[in-house]
């Protein structure tokens, strides 16, 4: 039953074939069975047990709050939750306690949904692998899959165990692994899309501006969007649907009134026109990858989409533009974090400066430290308009690319996720945290750029028997006309559910659930 | 909305006191950055030459200011958290205050209109869209890291401010002058560090962290001490009567930095010191005019002006170096991304489908609601009542002592001439004395008019009347009529007992009378005085006068 979506598991908790204690209890069981992934920081058991009780009060009484009440649910450890210990992944806010909860996570609360726990990230969500956080990396629950583990030379499923992809590792790895039935992500240059593609879920990144920040501890706060995490592309528009809309509490939201409530009933797919970036052909991509694309390519076609051939010229500056805003915002953002008021405090007390340098040193890992040294440097009064300026340009030229795209009347565009399939945690460190970020992100992180909405969704399992997905990227606050769309091509795919080789239960689970 | 109130009661529990931490502030590392500002500040720009001695007498003092006005407003400029002056450290702090990650800037509107209706006040030209940056510095204080302001694009720029002050060799001529605003910005105000010396402990309290500041920026229009407090008086005014800055300086409602510099006039502008810490107007000429000083003394021995910050100590009247931010730190400016542009328009014609005309700051609306400001008013006063332009001050500086005057007026016969004099003298002398506000006036504006009437009347002598305000400051419970009667003050006009009280005065003051008789009339005023106080100033003077004249031809 915990490889169901959301839409089934909460049919049968309406329909009172299942219980939601028992969920709750049985998600619990799973965190604790799947330690080893590392997916989890915090889990709120206790907390997820009484919230259990109560959704479970109001779907006896039939009167459930809403499509989310009683699913369980983990959200990564860069947003606040009240009284939850909220680490970022970094010794700097180890035992930091938020006295709020982000707007997206009182959402899915008030929905009665049940939070189990915060799941692991790169430290301050800098990075694309899950690798650098200060509680350890996050392991893919797909090396532990039978797939994985028959194509597998090695014995030891503990020595070549594969990335969860990043920064939201730990939310991707949490679904994946069938702990929670979604997660909430972050999204700046690819975080939830990467590792959401690496797990085989589906996860979106909505348009910036529909779903709050406030409470999301952020990374770049003019890219930064709340990611979401699921199995299919109906629960994404479920939980969509519950998240979006205009919060006081962040300036940049907007109203989301013209931004339908659910998917289409009725949908043609040959009133679509998909369009395929050239530029996308980059180097390193695996030849898998590439298939997978030309396959879903030709199912578009086949099926009487329009599908044409597409220019964004200004998509190979986005890394280096990026790499400039992104460093000067960590800066920014980064300044806050003193000893003074919450989070680490340096021993070292000889003077306020000595306080704030070795805080700072202590507290943050050496990714974090180097992207403050670089913002610092690129806003410094001689280096702002060679750096921060043409980078703010370039930003506006990849803009104008996709807007002149979509107004050439292409409604959504498709290109990979992510270069190849996951790499194995050996290899993936062999190179530093930078040149990854600027590797991985490659696909996902010029739509960060431009703010639009794009959502990943997995096609097929490689040679290697990992996930391979794609991503489709849909114009600005059209999130629902976007997940229609993969949502017709998530049922022409027919993804495989994933199977763990250890795991004899489960198959007598979903036997259970259906 | 219950969670994020308990919420807010545990921020209250663990910051309802000082955040503290152990610092030891070192003098040397001071003095070190200040002899690096020494170098990079010399280089930028000229040193006054001075060939002679002699010269200096010929270098004028520059000076130009930076004004932060605390906005008026119940709630800080991005938080819903109050604004509240003398309650416990820590207790009004919202999330945002103290710069808890994931929270976010939302901007409050009252703050807005209050530099919309500044600048209009101040003839600016106020900007449709403006621009919010972060401006980073590490300060205890300021728990961000950063400081948001309006660097690039503020929400008013292109203003003047006229403003009079007394000058001349006597401080008796009214002196009007301009001094151009360059720009008025918003930007959120800092905590407060109390340093313990003695513990090596440093205290913070972030009750005022974020409220709302206009900063202003005068040009260096401005040459000397006098002038430059004069502006800042007027400023002070201005804001008052608006009601966007209770403009208390002491309570640093208003603070100003000076930055000052001396050149010969055709000289391009010297070397710029900028002198912080001065809380009151009248150290703000009395720090300037040192620094004006100190500066040319460097300069006649040779010495060069340093860029520096210096702090103004009002025990000694001097400045003195402090350590200096600017010289030292890149600020390094960035877009604030968390607030989208600031947009005000012109007219509800102007504001855009989609966005509700009760949310936005429309200028049009804020310009129907100005207040008469003090320059028109003092120009109505003059104009109107034909009083002197130096009691047009007094009557708009005290706050509501033009609408006192105005209701004496009108319920007098008294020629509103007269009725200033009172104002001024009586009214003002005796507030003075027992350093009372006007509000605490004894004499109501009413009970003064009536005192006139009965003066106008010629019922009274003025000395008689002088008298009667008194008593009337003593219990102001009597009406007029009763003090005079009770007082016997009423005037004697008869006049055998005139004519025998004159008789007596001319006996007894043989030479004064030998004196006028020889043709020199003023002596007269000297027996003229002499009957009233033989009279206690009850006598008719334009009897008196009659008789005495005739009594010496």
């Amino acid at each position: 039953m915990l490889s169901l979506s959301i839409g089934e598991v909460s049919a049968a908790l309406r329909k009172g074939r299942l219980s939601a204690t028992e969920l709750c209890r049985r998600c619990l069981n799973r965190i604790r069975k799947t330690r080893h992934l590392n997916a989890y920081i915090t889990v709120t058991e206790d907390l997820a047990m009484k919230q259990a009780q109560e959704a479970e009060l109001r779907l006896t009484r039939g009167k459930p709050l809403g499509p989310l009440d009683g699913i369980p649910f983990s959200v990564k450890d860069n947003f606040c939750t009240e009284n939850i210990e909220t680490t970022c992944a970094s010794h700097m806010l180890r035992g930091y306690f938020p006295p709020f909860s982000a707007t997206v996570v009182q959402k899915l609360l008030d929905q009665g949904a049940v939070l189990v726990g915060k799941t692991n990230l790169d430290e301050f969500a800098m990075g694309s692998g899950s690798t650098d956080s200060v509680f350890g990396p996050v392991r893919n629950p797909w090396s532990y899959s039978v797939s994985y583990r028959e194509q597998s030379r090695e014995q030891d499923p503990d020595s070549d165990w594969v990335i969860a992809g990043g920064s939201s590792g730990g939310s991707a790895a949490a679904v994946a692994s069938l702990s929670s039935f979604m997660a909430l992500g972050s999204d700046t240059g690819g975080s939830t899309r990467n590792p959401g593609s690496l797990c085989g879920l589906v996860a979106l990144k909505p348009t910036y501006g529909l779903l709050s920040r406030h409470g999301l501890i952020p990374l770049v706060n003019s890219m930064d969007v709340p990611g979401i995490m699921t199995r299919t592309v109906h629960d994404a528009a479920t939980v969509l649907d519950v998240l979006q809309g205009r919060d006081e509490k962040d300036s940049t939201t907007v109203e989301s009134a013209y931004s339908p409530s659910s998917l289409p009933e009725e949908f043609d797919v040959r009133d679509i026109c998909v369009g395929v970036p050239k530029e996308y052909h980059a180097p390193g991509m695996s030849a898998e990858t590439l298939a997978q694309w030309g396959r879903v390519v030709a199912l578009f076609e086949r099926a009487g989409a329009r599908v044409k051939e597409v220019s964004l010229p200004h998509t190979q500056h986005s890394i280096v533009c990026y790499h400039v805003l992104c460093c000067c915002e960590v800066a920014s953002n980064m300044a806050r974090f003193d000893g003074l008021q919450y989070g680490h405090r340096s021993k070292v007390d000889s003077s306020t400066e000595a306080l704030y340098a070795t805080t700072r040193h202590e507290g943050f890992n050496s990714v974090v430290r180097s992207r403050i040294l670089a913002g610092n440097y690129f806003l410094l009064k001689q280096n702002y308009d060679r750096y921060f300026v043409k980078a703010q340009q370039i930003r506006r030229l990849i803009t104008e690319d996709f807007r002149r795209v979509f107004q050439s009347g292409v409604d959504v565009l498709l290109t990979p996720t992510t270069l190849s399939d996951a790499a194995r945690y050996s290899d993936f460190i062999q190179e530093d945290n930078r040149t990854r970020s600027a590797q991985e992100d490659i696909f996902t992180q010029p739509v960060n750029v431009a703010g639009l909405p794009a959502v990943t969704v997995p096609t097929a399992l490689s040679s290697r028997g990992l996930p391979i997905s794609l991503q489709l990227i849909g114009q600005s606050f059209q999130d629902m006309k976007l997940l229609t769309v993969a949502n017709w091509m998530e049922q022409q795919l027919d993804f495989p559910i994933i199977r763990f080789h250890d795991d004899t239960d489960q198959e007598r689970e979903c036997k259970l659930g259906s | 909305m219950a969670a994020s109130s308990s919420g807010s009661s545990t921020l209250k529990r663990t910051l309802c006191t000082f955040i503290r931490y152990r610092s030891v502030r070192c003098v040397r590392q001071c003095n070190a950055s200040i002899r690096t500002v020494c170098t990079s500040g010399s280089t930028s720009q000229l040193q006054p030459k001075i060939q002679s001695k002699g010269v200096s007498s010929q270098l004028r003092g520059v000076v130009g200011l930076e004004i932060h006005a605390q906005i008026h407003a119940t709630s800080k400029l991005f938080a819903c958290s109050r604004v509240a002056f003398c309650s416990p450290p820590n207790s009004s702090v919202a999330f945002l205050d103290a710069s808890l990650p994931g929270t976010l800037p939302v901007l409050n509107r009252r703050c807005v209109e209050a530099a919309v209706i500044t600048g209009l006040a101040l003839n600016c030209t106020i900007n449709r869209k403006s621009l919010f940056d972060r401006k980073h510095y590490f300060y205890a204080d300021m728990p961000a890291g950063y400081q948001i302001t309006q660097q690039r694009l503020p929400i008013a720029v292109n203003g003047s401010l006229i403003y009079s002050y007394f000058g001349g060799r006597k401080r008796n001529q009214v002196l009007s002058r301009c001094v151009r605003i360059k720009q008025i910005q918003l930007e959120q105000d800092s905590g407060k560090s109390l340093h313990d010396d003695q513990r090596s402990q440093t205290l913070i309290d972030l009750n005022r962290a974020g409220v709302g500041l206009m900063e202003l920026v005068m040009e260096a229009d401005m040459s000397c001490g006098d002038e430059a407090a004069a502006a800042v008086r007027e400023l002070q005014l201005i804001l008052q009567t608006l009601g966007t800055c209770q403009g208390n300086m002491s309570e640093g409602q208003l603070r100003v930095d000076a930055n000052v510099s001396v050149h010969c006039p055709g000289e391009p502008l010297g070397v710029r010191t900028e002198v912080k810490n001065i809380n009151s107007a009248r150290y703000v000429a009395r720090a300037i005019d040192y620094e004006i000083q100190r500066q040319k003394k460097v300069l006649e021995n040779g010495g060069i002006i340093v860029n520096e910050t210096r702090a103004f100590d009002s025990k000694s009247g001097t400045t003195i170096p402090m350590r200096d931010k600017e010289g030292l730190q890149d600020y390094r400016f960035m877009p604030e991304p968390n607030l989208p542009p600031l947009f005000v328009y012109e007219d509800e014609a102007s504001v855009p489908a989609g966005v509700n005309p009760t949310q936005v700051v429309m200028i049009d609306r804020l310009k129907a609601e100005l207040p008469e400001l003090p320059g028109v008013r003092r120009a109505r006063m003059v104009d109107q009542y034909k009083i002197l332009p130096e009691h047009s001050f007094t009557l708009v500086n005290e706050d509501g002592l033009t609408e006192y005057f105005e209701r004496v007026v009108r319920n007098t016969k008294a020629e509103p001439r007269k009725v200033i004099g009172w104002v001024m003298k009586e009214l003002l002398g005796n507030l003075n004395q027992q350093s009372l506000k006007l509000a605490q006036s004894p004499v109501s504006p009413e009970a003064l008019a009536d005192l006139l009437n009965v003066l106008e009347s010629g019922h009274i002598s003025s000395s008689a009347a002088k008298v009667v305000f008194q008593e009337m400051w003593k219990a102001p419970e009597k009406a007029v009529e009763q003090l005079v009667k009770e007082l016997d003050l009423g005037l004697v006009s008869d006049r055998e007992k005139l004519l025998k009280i004159c008789q007596k005065v001319v006996d007894t003051h043989p030479e004064q009378v030998h004196v006028i008789r020889a043709g020199n009339k003023k002596v007269l005023n000297k027996l003229m005085g002499a009957v009233q106080t033989e009279t206690k100033g009850r006598a008719d003077p334009v009897q008196v006068r009659a008789i005495l004249e005739e009594m010496t031809s």
